[in-house]
């Protein structure tokens, strides 16, 4: 069944159409790829997904509810996770404390917790969403590096960091924009290992990436956008070979 | 009781104890700023305006209400609070620059209001009578300033502490996690208006005189000093920075006129050395485990249930 589906969804910004009636179903348990050039409008797409922009036109449903001109808090409380193409880490904060904000939507007590922070009953809490918290930094193997302060830490270990912020959320759809963007040939095989391991325990995954072989060792769905246009769909093996896909990765001419 | 406090405070000769209840009345008014500022992020240049509602309300409600000073001074910061709510809604949708120039004008409207109202005497300012209250005013600005700094320290380490670090760090990544900011920039708001409406209410009874015109802009640009020079964010550091700058210019009395010269070439030193304020960036449980020969990283996972944040 699909959990997230995207129905003719456009948006123009002035007289750029950046994403031009895409029609896409993320199938629940799967791991989604979209790919396509520099500008292709992937990103963007995300971007609507999250709430941060309005399609002009189309809807956009999760979980069979429209989702579409929502704000982006909603969104992410219903459980949408993402990564951000730049990174995006609170940087002066401990790693612990990204982690802790990502499971912002799995604790309940808001400005009266502050007051009572010394009670049993707040302090059940905060025990609970540290050790959740913990989990998450296991699953993407931080945990050792919990008490750092987030701009200490390494590229590579920055965009786990992402991962793991996003994984407190307990999203059912995790959206990674660029995971492996960056990182040498070592960092993205253990990238890929998390990924996977994210998927066994039942998570959704949408990721766009440029990278070839991390996107055609990993995907189980690959959709192609250029211009703004999906122009292809299908496993892997089908997007290697399709011709409108290689003509827009390396022009034309290059068949064969 | 009230009579042994009442000597304590007596033993203490009467100049010094002007300037430690100007600390005290400051540790709130700092804190309450730090709160918007420090943690929320946004910067405001009025919160001299926060704290002249406060005084002013806590003066009309002991003049003409009688109230006892405890209901007067949650009375005042409660309408301040709700003051800056209002407020707060429509202009946090601004960041940065702009908010500020907001909020400067924000402030001024208040004076301005203040300066033209019957019930606040328009430009003849009010004398307020001493407070009703059984202890002395010294323990009571005290008690305030430490219950607001546990308060503060408390809401730093909670689960609204750290939306409000997230939206400071990145409004983009906190929005992506689930939180409301536009709730969140408003309560922030709200509570740091609220310590200031306490703040405004010690210090107009603690004065016994208040004129609209003492709330002006460098009213708020002092306060905006002692967050700063402590250290943004940092709670020791802003109480700190309200004991120096509120002491500063008495020590620098004896150089009489070159003493505020003196004082603004402190703080231009201090932001040179010290950017990130006195205390900012310090983190005092690191230091701490450093210091009896722990590294930070390896004591998690024995006490990770007992850690503050």
């Amino acid at each position: 069944m699909a959990i997230l589906t995207l129905d003719n969804v456009t948006i123009r910004f002035g007289g750029l159409v950046a994403v031009d009636k895409v029609n896409l179903a993320v199938e629940e348990g799967n791991i989604q790829a979209l790919i396509g050039p520099n500008g292709a409008g992937k990103s963007t797409l995300f971007n609507l997904i999250t709430g941060i922009y309005t399609p002009t036109e189309g809807e956009i449903r999760f979980d069979g509810a429209v989702i579409s001109g929502r704000q982006t808090h909603q969104i992410a409380a219903l459980g949408i996770g993402r990564t951000f193409q730049n990174i995006r880490l609170f940087n002066e904060l401990p790693v612990i404390e990204n982690v802790l904000i990502g499971a912002h939507t799995r604790g309940k007590w808001d400005l009266l917790g502050s007051i009572l922070r010394p009670t049993p009953w707040v302090k059940r809490e905060e025990e609970q969403l540290l050790d959740w918290a913990m989990e998450c930094l296991d699953r993407v193997d931080l945990a050792g590096k919990a008490w750092e302060v987030a701009s200490n830490l390494s590229y590579g270990e920055q965009r786990r960091l992402e991962i793991a912020r996003a994984l407190a959320l307990k999203p059912r759809i995790l959206l990674l924009d660029e995971p492996a963007a960056g990182m040498n040939p070592f960092e993205k095989q253990v990238l890929m290992e998390i990924v996977q391991k994210i998927r066994q325990t039942g998570m959704t995954v949408f990721l766009v990436e440029h990278d070839m072989k991390f996107v055609m060792g990993i995907s189980d769905q690959i959709a192609v956008l250029d211009y703004g246009v999906k122009i292809a769909e299908g496993k892997p093996e089908e997007v290697r070979v399709n011709p409108q896909v290689i003509e827009a990765y390396l022009g034309k001419g290059a068949k064969q | 009781m009230a009579e042994f406090l009442q000597n304590i405070v007596g033993a203490v000769d009467p100049y010094t104890m002007q300037v430690i209840v100007n600390i005290g009345i400051a540790i709130p008014l700092a804190l309450g700023l730090n709160i918007i500022t420090g943690l929320t992020g946004q910067l405001s240049l009025g919160h001299a305006a926060f704290m002249s509602i406060g005084a002013f309300i806590s003066a009309i409600c002991t003049i003409r209400l009688g109230f006892p000073f405890a209901l007067t001074l949650v009375t005042s910061g409660l309408v301040t609070a709700a003051i800056g709510a209002m407020i707060g809604f429509p202009i946090l949708r601004l960041s940065g620059d702009y908010l500020a120039i907001c909020t400067l004008g924000f402030a001024e409207i208040v004076k301005v209001i203040f300066l033209n109202l019957d019930i606040t005497n328009k430009a003849l300012g009010l004398t307020v009578p001493a407070p009703k209250s059984f202890l002395p005013m010294p323990i009571y600005v005290w008690g305030i300033a430490i219950l607001s700094i546990v308060f503060v320290a408390f809401l730093q380490s909670s689960r609204f502490g750290r939306a409000l670090k997230a939206i400071r760090e990145d409004e983009i990544a906190a929005e992506a996690m689930g939180i409301n900011l536009a709730r969140y920039k408003v309560q922030s708001f709200a509570i740091g208006s609220f310590l200031a409406g306490v703040g405004g209410g010690l210090y107009a009874h603690f004065l016994g005189y208040i004129n609209p015109s003492d709330f002006g802009f460098l009213k708020s640009v002092d306060i905006l000093s002692m967050v700063v020079l402590g250290g943004l964010g940092s709670i020791p550091g802003t109480v700190i920075g309200a004991a120096v700058l509120t002491a500063a210019p008495e020590f620098l009395r004896f150089m009489s006129e070159y003493r505020m010269l003196v004082y603004g070439a402190l703080l231009v030193c201090l932001m040179v050395f010290r950017p990130n304020g006195l205390l900012g960036g310090v983190n005092f449980t690191g230091l701490l485990l450093k210091a009896i020969g722990r590294n930070i990283n390896e004591s998690i996972p024995r006490e990770k249930g007992r850690r503050k944040l």
